[in-house]
């Protein structure tokens, strides 16, 4: 009993880099916003969310948002996760150079509910997630021309600001 | 002075539009037949159950008991377009929904009208105008009979656009034009 109450406890921030530095050591730690925040490249992506999300001591079985963010010269993929067994969150960002043509690994494989977030990020963004079940666009029309999210987006119905 | 014109402007709408003139063994009446057809239709008017957004929530508040339009012959609401010939755009509309609006309209049986319900239908709306999905004000798609601002428009607001549609319809030749194209 006692040594299952021990493994079943929320690491602190510190802990959490601890922890994420044993499995990915070239990461770097953002801790200016309420959850830890680790940025690692594109491709390191799913080898390290499946330790996150295995490993006992963090297990990670919750994925509750996924969003990218466009910086003009790269796009940013953020994975907002959570461990409901041990109460605590975390911020992984990777991070997709490739502007022209951005590709990421799906993580459907790890959260099912990864498939409709990655479509609509499909939809708005552009990016093309490998291995991915089902990409298609979601909100918007299959012959929409463009990604409307993408700073660099032009519609003939917008006004330029 | 303002109590009896208010008066008399209710007069106006419920009276039997033609003169009625008594006689010992009943009366007779003189009206034009355009008149009767209209004064009928605009006191049964069929409205759509169409709602898109925030303003459609106004709009069910002026059916329900407390602003109830069948007090001014607005009846219920249809769910389909074959039953009803008015249509209320509450909400923004974006350019998915677009087709699905002309395709509703196209269905409506003549003569039919299209009340434009808050900033959104009128012009995409304060807040979701210079997007990529919003349409710029339904009349790219639809003509409208009137026009209701507000964000959302008051039930009142909506009553009077209504009540203003009625006189437009009482002021119309529908039946004429159709016996003039035969």
């Amino acid at each position: 009993m006692i040594s299952v109450l021990n493994t079943i406890r929320t690491m602190t921030k510190e802990e959490l880099k601890y922890s994420f530095t044993q499995i990915f050591p070239a990461v770097t730690f953002d801790e200016s916003g309420e959850f830890l925040v680790a940025i690692i490249p594109s491709e390191e992506l799913l080898p390290v969310m499946k330790e996150l999300r295995s490993k006992p001591e963090l297990y990670f079985d919750y994925l509750f948002c996924e969003t990218c963010i466009d910086w003009k010269d790269h796009l940013m993929m953020v994975y907002f996760l959570n461990s409901k067994t041990h109460n605590h969150t975390l911020v992984v960002k990777a991070k997709i150079t490739d502007t022209l043509n951005p590709q990421i690994e799906s993580v459907y494989d790890i959260w099912k509910t990864a498939e409709l977030n990655e479509d609509e990020i499909f939809d708005l963004f552009g990016v093309r997630f490998l291995n991915h079940p089902n990409l298609r666009r979601l909100f918007l029309e299959e012959d929409w021309v463009g990604f409307p999210l993408r700073k660099n987006y032009v519609d003939e119905h917008m006004i330029e600001l | 002075m303002e109590e009896r014109s208010v008066e008399m402007g209710l007069k106006d709408k419920l009276e039997f539009p033609g003169q009625i003139h008594e006689t010992p063994d009943g009366g007779f009446m003189i009206t034009k037949l355009d008149d009767v057809i209209n004064w009928a239709r605009s006191n049964s008017i069929w409205p759509l159950a169409f709602g898109t957004s925030c303003c459609a929530i106004e709009m069910m508040h002026t059916v329900n008991a407390k602003y109830d339009w069948s007090r001014f012959g607005f009846e219920v609401m249809r769910a389909t377009p074959r039953q009803s010939d008015l249509i209320i755009v509450s909400g923004t509309i974006v350019m998915k929904m677009a087709p699905v609006l002309k395709r509703l309209y196209d269905q409506m049986p003549e003569p039919k009208y299209v009340i434009a319900m808050g900033a959104c239908t009128i012009s995409g709306g304060p807040f979701f105008y210079n997007t990529y999905s919003v349409v710029k004000g339904i009349d790219h798609i639809i003509p409208v009979d009137v026009y209701v601002p507000g964000c959302p428009p008051r039930p009142e607001a909506l009553l009077h656009s209504m009540i203003t549609l009625q006189e437009k319809i009482k002021n119309d030749a529908y039946y004429r034009t159709q016996v003039d194209k035969k």
